[in-house]
Protein backbone atom coordinates (compact mmCIF):
# COMPACT_ATOMS: atom_id res chain seq x y z
CA UNK A 1 0.00 0.00 0.00
CA UNK A 2 0.93 3.57 -0.90
CA UNK A 3 1.00 6.76 0.97
CA UNK A 4 1.71 9.93 0.02
CA UNK A 5 3.79 12.17 2.56
CA UNK A 6 6.16 13.98 0.39
CA UNK A 7 6.60 15.19 -2.92
CA UNK A 8 9.61 13.07 -2.93
CA UNK A 9 7.73 9.78 -2.37
CA UNK A 10 6.76 9.73 -6.07
CA UNK A 11 10.10 9.58 -8.57
CA UNK A 12 10.47 11.53 -11.76
CA UNK A 13 8.69 9.11 -13.99
CA UNK A 14 6.02 8.10 -11.47
CA UNK A 15 5.63 11.99 -11.32
CA UNK A 16 5.54 12.74 -15.08
CA UNK A 17 2.82 9.96 -15.10
CA UNK A 18 0.95 11.23 -12.59
CA UNK A 19 0.88 14.85 -14.62
CA UNK A 20 0.00 12.77 -17.89
CA UNK A 21 -2.99 11.01 -16.34
CA UNK A 22 -4.08 14.58 -14.73
CA UNK A 23 -3.36 16.02 -17.69
CA UNK A 24 -5.84 13.31 -19.59
CA UNK A 25 -8.25 13.84 -16.80
CA UNK A 26 -8.81 17.71 -17.84
CA UNK A 27 -9.22 16.86 -21.54
CA UNK A 28 -11.57 13.81 -20.66
CA UNK A 29 -13.24 14.25 -17.58
CA UNK A 30 -16.38 12.28 -18.55
CA UNK A 31 -14.00 9.32 -19.00
CA UNK A 32 -13.06 9.36 -15.12
CA UNK A 33 -16.91 10.51 -13.82
CA UNK A 34 -17.24 6.91 -12.38
CA UNK A 35 -13.60 5.47 -11.90
CA UNK A 36 -14.67 5.55 -7.84
CA UNK A 37 -18.48 4.61 -7.89
CA UNK A 38 -18.39 3.26 -4.07
CA UNK A 39 -15.31 4.23 -2.91
CA UNK A 40 -15.07 6.58 0.02
CA UNK A 41 -12.39 9.44 0.63
CA UNK A 42 -12.26 10.78 4.39
CA UNK A 43 -11.03 14.24 4.89
CA UNK A 44 -9.39 14.39 8.55
CA UNK A 45 -8.76 18.34 8.64
CA UNK A 46 -7.22 18.59 12.45
CA UNK A 47 -7.10 22.46 11.41
CA UNK A 48 -9.01 24.45 8.80
CA UNK A 49 -8.45 24.79 5.52
CA UNK A 50 -11.48 25.30 3.24
CA UNK A 51 -9.62 25.10 0.12
CA UNK A 52 -7.59 22.04 0.17
CA UNK A 53 -10.41 19.85 1.58
CA UNK A 54 -12.82 21.58 -0.65
CA UNK A 55 -10.52 20.44 -3.51
CA UNK A 56 -10.10 17.27 -2.13
CA UNK A 57 -13.31 16.42 -1.91
CA UNK A 58 -14.30 17.97 -5.37
CA UNK A 59 -11.74 15.73 -6.82
CA UNK A 60 -13.48 12.73 -5.56
CA UNK A 61 -17.21 13.63 -5.97
CA UNK A 62 -15.50 13.72 -9.87
CA UNK A 63 -14.72 10.85 -9.70
CA UNK A 64 -18.15 9.18 -8.45
CA UNK A 65 -17.24 8.49 -5.09
CA UNK A 66 -18.38 9.90 -1.73
CA UNK A 67 -16.07 11.66 1.07
CA UNK A 68 -16.99 12.15 4.96
CA UNK A 69 -14.60 13.37 7.42
CA UNK A 70 -14.52 16.57 9.73
CA UNK A 71 -12.96 20.19 9.15
CA UNK A 72 -11.05 20.87 12.51
CA UNK A 73 -9.81 19.44 16.03
CA UNK A 74 -12.94 20.27 17.94
CA UNK A 75 -15.18 18.65 15.95
CA UNK A 76 -13.44 15.25 16.22
CA UNK A 77 -12.44 12.78 18.89
CA UNK A 78 -9.34 14.61 19.09
CA UNK A 79 -10.54 17.49 21.74
CA UNK A 80 -11.53 14.00 24.02
CA UNK A 81 -7.68 13.71 23.58
CA UNK A 82 -7.50 10.47 21.14
CA UNK A 83 -4.09 10.02 19.49
CA UNK A 84 -3.81 10.26 15.64
CA UNK A 85 -2.64 6.49 15.58
CA UNK A 86 -6.79 5.84 17.14
CA UNK A 87 -7.96 7.81 15.06
CA UNK A 88 -6.45 6.39 11.59
CA UNK A 89 -7.12 3.14 12.86
CA UNK A 90 -10.76 3.53 13.05
CA UNK A 91 -11.36 5.92 9.84
CA UNK A 92 -9.79 2.70 8.24
CA UNK A 93 -12.66 0.88 8.98
CA UNK A 94 -14.86 3.56 7.07
CA UNK A 95 -13.30 4.96 4.30
CA UNK A 96 -10.68 3.85 1.56
CA UNK A 97 -8.20 6.65 1.29
CA UNK A 98 -7.48 9.49 3.59
CA UNK A 99 -6.27 12.49 3.09
CA UNK A 100 -5.21 14.34 6.41
CA UNK A 101 -4.28 17.80 7.41
CA UNK A 102 -2.94 18.52 11.05
CA UNK A 103 -1.13 21.72 12.40
CA UNK A 104 1.67 19.15 13.87
CA UNK A 105 4.67 18.19 11.93
CA UNK A 106 4.92 14.58 10.87
CA UNK A 107 1.38 14.04 12.04
CA UNK A 108 0.69 12.27 8.95
CA UNK A 109 3.63 10.34 8.85
CA UNK A 110 2.31 8.85 12.47
CA UNK A 111 -1.15 8.22 10.44
CA UNK A 112 0.11 6.33 7.90
CA UNK A 113 2.31 3.85 10.26
CA UNK A 114 -0.93 2.60 11.34
CA UNK A 115 -3.45 3.01 8.70
CA UNK A 116 -5.18 -0.06 6.48
CA UNK A 117 -5.53 2.44 3.55
CA UNK A 118 -3.75 4.97 1.58
CA UNK A 119 -2.74 8.61 3.33
CA UNK A 120 -2.70 11.52 1.62
CA UNK A 121 -1.05 14.52 3.91
CA UNK A 122 -2.85 17.36 3.22
CA UNK A 123 -0.54 19.55 5.32
CA UNK A 124 1.49 18.92 8.43
CA UNK A 125 2.27 21.84 9.71
CA UNK A 126 5.05 23.69 8.65
CA UNK A 127 6.84 20.77 7.44
CA UNK A 128 5.26 19.85 3.93
CA UNK A 129 2.38 20.17 1.83
CA UNK A 130 2.66 17.86 -0.98
CA UNK A 131 -0.77 18.01 -2.74
CA UNK A 132 0.08 21.86 -3.31
CA UNK A 133 2.85 20.78 -4.53
CA UNK A 134 1.89 18.48 -7.13
CA UNK A 135 -0.56 21.05 -8.84
CA UNK A 136 2.43 23.49 -8.49
CA UNK A 137 4.49 21.41 -11.07
CA UNK A 138 1.00 20.57 -12.90
CA UNK A 139 0.18 24.13 -13.43
CA UNK A 140 4.07 25.14 -14.49
CA UNK A 141 4.43 22.33 -17.00
CA UNK A 142 0.53 22.37 -18.49
CA UNK A 143 1.00 26.55 -18.88
CA UNK A 144 5.24 26.70 -19.59
CA UNK A 145 5.28 23.12 -21.29
CA UNK A 146 8.12 22.13 -18.80
CA UNK A 147 9.75 21.96 -15.97
CA UNK A 148 13.23 22.35 -16.34
CA UNK A 149 14.88 25.22 -17.92
CA UNK A 150 13.31 27.55 -15.57
CA UNK A 151 14.08 31.03 -13.67
CA UNK A 152 11.70 30.58 -10.84
CA UNK A 153 11.29 33.64 -8.03
CA UNK A 154 10.07 32.15 -4.73
CA UNK A 155 8.63 35.48 -2.68
CA UNK A 156 7.57 36.24 0.48
CA UNK A 157 7.28 33.82 3.65
CA UNK A 158 10.04 31.18 2.76
CA UNK A 159 10.78 30.26 6.43
CA UNK A 160 7.52 28.90 7.65
CA UNK A 161 6.20 28.76 3.94
CA UNK A 162 6.33 24.65 3.40
CA UNK A 163 5.00 24.93 0.22
CA UNK A 164 7.90 26.81 -0.63
CA UNK A 165 10.12 24.29 0.87
CA UNK A 166 8.39 21.53 -0.88
CA UNK A 167 8.03 22.99 -4.17
CA UNK A 168 11.94 23.56 -4.35
CA UNK A 169 12.62 19.87 -3.44
CA UNK A 170 10.65 18.88 -6.02
CA UNK A 171 12.23 21.23 -8.65
CA UNK A 172 15.76 20.20 -7.94
CA UNK A 173 15.23 16.90 -9.47
CA UNK A 174 14.69 18.49 -12.98
CA UNK A 175 17.71 20.24 -15.20
CA UNK A 176 19.14 23.72 -15.20
CA UNK A 177 16.21 25.34 -12.53
CA UNK A 178 17.47 28.09 -11.32
CA UNK A 179 15.48 29.90 -8.09
CA UNK A 180 15.75 33.47 -6.65
CA UNK A 181 14.88 33.53 -3.26
CA UNK A 182 13.14 36.89 -2.43
CA UNK A 183 11.77 37.65 1.41
CA UNK A 184 12.89 39.99 3.84
CA UNK A 185 15.74 38.76 6.57
CA UNK A 186 13.68 37.24 8.66
CA UNK A 187 11.84 35.40 6.48
CA UNK A 188 14.65 33.74 4.92
CA UNK A 189 15.39 30.29 3.72
CA UNK A 190 16.11 27.93 6.39
CA UNK A 191 19.23 26.37 6.34
CA UNK A 192 18.29 23.39 5.98
CA UNK A 193 17.19 23.93 2.52
CA UNK A 194 19.82 26.06 1.80
CA UNK A 195 22.76 23.66 2.71
CA UNK A 196 21.09 20.83 2.44
CA UNK A 197 18.99 20.79 -0.51
CA UNK A 198 20.23 23.86 -2.62
CA UNK A 199 24.15 23.79 -1.90
CA UNK A 200 24.15 19.54 -1.60
CA UNK A 201 22.87 19.35 -4.71
CA UNK A 202 24.54 22.19 -6.71
CA UNK A 203 21.67 24.20 -7.32
CA UNK A 204 21.81 27.44 -8.54
CA UNK A 205 20.49 30.44 -6.40
CA UNK A 206 20.09 33.98 -5.46
CA UNK A 207 18.83 35.45 -2.46
CA UNK A 208 17.42 38.84 -2.78
CA UNK A 209 15.31 41.43 -0.84
CA UNK A 210 13.57 43.36 -3.42
CA UNK A 211 11.00 42.21 -5.77
CA UNK A 212 11.83 44.26 -8.35
CA UNK A 213 15.33 42.98 -8.64
CA UNK A 214 14.28 39.71 -9.60
CA UNK A 215 11.32 40.56 -11.21
CA UNK A 216 13.00 40.60 -15.19
CA UNK A 217 14.52 37.52 -15.06
CA UNK A 218 11.74 34.93 -13.99
CA UNK A 219 10.09 32.50 -16.15
CA UNK A 220 8.00 31.63 -12.98
CA UNK A 221 7.30 33.92 -10.11
CA UNK A 222 5.49 32.20 -7.09
CA UNK A 223 3.91 34.34 -4.23
CA UNK A 224 3.39 33.42 -0.54
CA UNK A 225 1.43 34.63 2.19
CA UNK A 226 3.21 35.34 5.44
CA UNK A 227 1.15 33.20 7.47
CA UNK A 228 -0.39 34.39 11.00
CA UNK A 229 -0.90 31.09 12.19
CA UNK A 230 3.01 30.44 12.08
CA UNK A 231 3.68 33.39 14.32
CA UNK A 232 4.30 32.98 17.87
CA UNK A 233 4.35 36.42 18.29
CA UNK A 234 1.96 38.91 16.92
CA UNK A 235 4.08 41.70 16.32
CA UNK A 236 6.46 40.23 13.78
CA UNK A 237 3.44 38.90 11.90
CA UNK A 238 2.38 42.63 11.79
CA UNK A 239 5.76 44.00 10.88
CA UNK A 240 6.08 41.23 8.00
CA UNK A 241 2.75 40.43 6.36
CA UNK A 242 3.12 43.86 3.81
CA UNK A 243 6.67 43.36 3.37
CA UNK A 244 5.59 42.36 -0.73
CA UNK A 245 2.64 43.40 -2.77
CA UNK A 246 2.41 42.56 -6.35
CA UNK A 247 0.79 45.16 -8.48
CA UNK A 248 0.35 46.38 -11.90
CA UNK A 249 3.39 48.39 -12.17
CA UNK A 250 5.69 45.71 -10.73
CA UNK A 251 4.42 43.25 -13.67
CA UNK A 252 5.18 45.79 -16.23
CA UNK A 253 8.90 44.77 -15.62
CA UNK A 254 8.22 40.95 -15.76
CA UNK A 255 8.94 39.26 -19.70
CA UNK A 256 5.64 38.82 -21.45
CA UNK A 257 5.20 34.97 -20.46
CA UNK A 258 6.06 34.82 -17.05
CA UNK A 259 3.59 33.04 -14.87
CA UNK A 260 2.57 34.57 -11.49
CA UNK A 261 1.22 31.28 -9.13
CA UNK A 262 -0.08 31.30 -5.22
CA UNK A 263 -0.93 28.71 -3.46
CA UNK A 264 -4.14 30.86 -2.23
CA UNK A 265 -5.88 31.97 -0.38
CA UNK A 266 -3.99 35.50 -0.80
CA UNK A 267 -4.65 38.36 1.54
CA UNK A 268 -2.93 41.58 -0.11
CA UNK A 269 0.18 40.30 -1.63
CA UNK A 270 -1.16 40.19 -4.80
CA UNK A 271 -2.99 43.16 -5.59
CA UNK A 272 -6.23 42.56 -7.24
CA UNK A 273 -5.57 45.04 -10.04
CA UNK A 274 -3.18 42.14 -11.08
CA UNK A 275 -6.11 39.56 -11.70
CA UNK A 276 -6.60 40.41 -14.86
CA UNK A 277 -3.60 40.14 -16.22
CA UNK A 278 -3.10 36.87 -18.39
CA UNK A 279 0.05 36.13 -17.14
CA UNK A 280 -2.15 35.64 -13.63
CA UNK A 281 -2.33 32.44 -13.33
CA UNK A 282 -3.27 31.21 -9.55
CA UNK A 283 -7.05 30.61 -10.04
CA UNK A 284 -5.70 28.24 -13.23
CA UNK A 285 -3.88 26.94 -10.91
CA UNK A 286 -6.32 25.97 -7.66
CA UNK A 287 -8.35 24.17 -10.84
CA UNK A 288 -5.31 22.25 -11.68
CA UNK A 289 -5.29 21.31 -7.56
CA UNK A 290 -8.78 19.53 -8.33
CA UNK A 291 -7.11 17.86 -11.74
CA UNK A 292 -3.85 16.21 -9.93
CA UNK A 293 -5.73 15.32 -6.60
CA UNK A 294 -7.92 13.33 -9.09
CA UNK A 295 -4.95 11.62 -10.49
CA UNK A 296 -3.42 11.05 -6.93
CA UNK A 297 -6.69 9.31 -5.27
CA UNK A 298 -6.65 7.09 -8.61
CA UNK A 299 -2.85 6.20 -8.41
CA UNK A 300 -3.25 5.18 -4.79
CA UNK A 301 -6.19 3.16 -5.22
CA UNK A 302 -4.72 1.41 -7.90
CA UNK A 303 -7.54 2.18 -10.45
CA UNK A 304 -6.48 1.74 -13.93
CA UNK A 305 -9.51 3.68 -16.45
CA UNK A 306 -8.57 2.78 -20.37
CA UNK B 1 47.10 4.83 39.46
CA UNK B 2 43.97 3.29 40.49
CA UNK B 3 43.12 -0.62 40.06
CA UNK B 4 40.11 -2.18 39.37
CA UNK B 5 40.15 -5.53 39.04
CA UNK B 6 39.99 -7.45 35.00
CA UNK B 7 36.66 -9.14 34.25
CA UNK B 8 36.08 -12.55 32.65
CA UNK B 9 33.54 -11.58 30.32
CA UNK B 10 31.83 -8.37 28.82
CA UNK B 11 33.20 -5.12 27.77
CA UNK B 12 35.84 -2.46 28.07
CA UNK B 13 34.24 0.49 26.58
CA UNK B 14 37.59 2.76 26.40
CA UNK B 15 38.56 6.33 25.09
CA UNK B 16 35.07 7.55 26.33
CA UNK B 17 35.77 11.52 26.29
CA UNK B 18 36.08 12.87 29.59
CA UNK B 19 32.80 13.45 31.69
CA UNK B 20 30.63 11.62 29.09
CA UNK B 21 30.49 7.75 31.44
CA UNK B 22 27.61 8.84 33.63
CA UNK B 23 25.52 9.77 30.12
CA UNK B 24 26.83 6.34 28.55
CA UNK B 25 25.77 4.20 31.61
CA UNK B 26 22.59 5.68 31.18
CA UNK B 27 22.12 5.34 27.55
CA UNK B 28 23.41 1.79 27.72
CA UNK B 29 20.86 1.59 30.39
CA UNK B 30 23.22 0.13 32.60
CA UNK B 31 21.61 0.88 36.08
CA UNK B 32 19.11 -1.54 34.77
CA UNK B 33 21.81 -4.45 34.81
CA UNK B 34 22.52 -7.03 37.44
CA UNK B 35 25.97 -6.83 36.70
CA UNK B 36 29.25 -5.48 37.86
CA UNK B 37 30.15 -1.67 36.26
CA UNK B 38 33.38 0.05 37.00
CA UNK B 39 33.35 3.91 35.82
CA UNK B 40 36.65 5.36 36.02
CA UNK B 41 36.55 9.43 35.43
CA UNK B 42 39.54 11.42 34.62
CA UNK B 43 41.66 8.82 34.00
CA UNK B 44 45.20 9.99 32.36
CA UNK B 45 45.46 9.05 28.49
CA UNK B 46 48.06 10.03 26.39
CA UNK B 47 46.14 10.54 23.50
CA UNK B 48 43.93 12.46 25.35
CA UNK B 49 44.78 13.72 28.19
CA UNK B 50 42.50 13.31 29.99
CA UNK B 51 39.59 10.11 29.35
CA UNK B 52 36.64 7.97 31.11
CA UNK B 53 36.83 4.56 30.70
CA UNK B 54 33.35 2.17 31.76
CA UNK B 55 34.16 -1.66 32.27
CA UNK B 56 30.94 -4.28 32.34
CA UNK B 57 30.89 -7.66 33.34
CA UNK B 58 27.93 -8.81 31.68
CA UNK B 59 27.36 -11.68 28.78
CA UNK B 60 28.35 -10.05 25.34
CA UNK B 61 24.92 -10.33 24.01
CA UNK B 62 23.47 -8.06 26.86
CA UNK B 63 24.67 -5.06 25.98
CA UNK B 64 23.54 -3.60 22.64
CA UNK B 65 25.89 -0.86 21.59
CA UNK B 66 24.80 0.86 18.39
CA UNK B 67 24.00 3.92 20.69
CA UNK B 68 27.67 4.01 21.22
CA UNK B 69 28.06 4.92 17.73
CA UNK B 70 25.55 7.59 18.41
CA UNK B 71 27.28 9.32 21.22
CA UNK B 72 30.30 9.18 20.08
CA UNK B 73 31.94 6.96 18.17
CA UNK B 74 35.55 7.29 18.95
CA UNK B 75 35.28 5.13 21.45
CA UNK B 76 37.08 1.68 21.82
CA UNK B 77 35.18 -1.10 22.31
CA UNK B 78 36.96 -4.20 23.45
CA UNK B 79 35.66 -7.42 23.70
CA UNK B 80 36.58 -9.66 26.85
CA UNK B 81 35.66 -13.32 27.09
CA UNK B 82 37.95 -15.50 29.56
CA UNK B 83 39.67 -12.74 31.05
CA UNK B 84 41.25 -11.62 27.30
CA UNK B 85 40.34 -9.26 24.34
CA UNK B 86 38.81 -11.25 21.92
CA UNK B 87 37.67 -8.42 19.51
CA UNK B 88 38.03 -5.10 19.25
CA UNK B 89 35.11 -3.74 17.76
CA UNK B 90 34.53 -0.97 15.48
CA UNK B 91 31.67 1.64 16.25
CA UNK B 92 29.81 3.05 12.84
CA UNK B 93 27.34 5.59 13.31
CA UNK B 94 23.58 3.67 13.66
CA UNK B 95 21.17 4.44 10.88
CA UNK B 96 18.47 5.28 13.38
CA UNK B 97 18.35 6.02 17.34
CA UNK B 98 15.67 5.52 18.76
CA UNK B 99 14.20 6.96 22.14
CA UNK B 100 17.70 8.15 23.45
CA UNK B 101 17.33 12.26 22.15
CA UNK B 102 14.26 14.10 22.22
CA UNK B 103 12.74 16.19 19.19
CA UNK B 104 13.38 19.97 20.35
CA UNK B 105 10.66 21.46 17.42
CA UNK B 106 7.62 22.47 19.56
CA UNK B 107 5.41 21.89 16.23
CA UNK B 108 6.50 18.29 16.07
CA UNK B 109 3.80 15.59 16.53
CA UNK B 110 6.22 14.19 18.91
CA UNK B 111 5.90 17.43 21.70
CA UNK B 112 2.03 16.53 21.68
CA UNK B 113 1.46 12.64 21.21
CA UNK B 114 3.51 11.55 24.17
CA UNK B 115 3.50 8.08 23.62
CA UNK B 116 5.51 8.36 20.36
CA UNK B 117 8.87 6.78 19.69
CA UNK B 118 11.34 9.92 19.35
CA UNK B 119 13.47 8.26 16.43
CA UNK B 120 16.48 10.33 14.59
CA UNK B 121 17.50 8.72 11.24
CA UNK B 122 20.80 9.44 10.08
CA UNK B 123 20.68 11.25 7.11
CA UNK B 124 24.33 12.53 6.10
CA UNK B 125 26.72 10.34 7.29
CA UNK B 126 29.76 12.63 6.60
CA UNK B 127 28.17 15.45 8.21
CA UNK B 128 26.81 13.27 10.95
CA UNK B 129 23.64 15.04 10.66
CA UNK B 130 20.24 13.38 11.65
CA UNK B 131 16.95 14.09 11.73
CA UNK B 132 13.33 13.72 13.71
CA UNK B 133 11.56 10.95 11.55
CA UNK B 134 8.85 12.93 11.91
CA UNK B 135 9.31 16.72 11.06
CA UNK B 136 12.59 16.58 10.12
CA UNK B 137 13.85 18.92 12.72
CA UNK B 138 18.27 18.62 12.66
CA UNK B 139 20.04 17.05 16.12
CA UNK B 140 23.61 18.48 16.04
CA UNK B 141 25.19 15.94 18.68
CA UNK B 142 27.15 17.88 21.18
CA UNK B 143 29.55 15.93 21.82
CA UNK B 144 30.91 15.23 18.36
CA UNK B 145 34.72 15.30 18.24
CA UNK B 146 36.28 17.73 15.69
Amino acid sequence: MRHLMSPLDFSVEELDKLLDLANDIEKNPDKYAHACAGKKLATCFYEPSTRTRLSFEAAMLNLGGSVLGFSEAGSSSAAKGESVSDTIRVISCYADICAIRHPKEGAALVASQKSLIPVINAGDGGHQHPTQTLTDLLTIRSLKGRLSDITIGLCGDLKFGRTVHSLINALIRYKNVHFVLISPEELRIPSYIRDDVLRANQVEFEEVERLEDAMTRLDVLYMTRVQRERFFNEEDYIRLKDYYILTKAKMELAKEDMLVLHPLPRVNEISVEVDSDPRAAYFKQAQYGVYVRMALILTLLGIQVD
Amino acid sequence: MLNISGISEGFVLDHIQAGMSLRIYHDLKLDKLDCAVAIIKNAKSNKMGKKDIIKVECPIEALDLDILGFIDHNITVNVIKGSVIVEKRALTLPKQVKNVIRCKNPRCITSVEQELDQIFLLTDEKKEVYRCKYCEEKYTNPNRRK
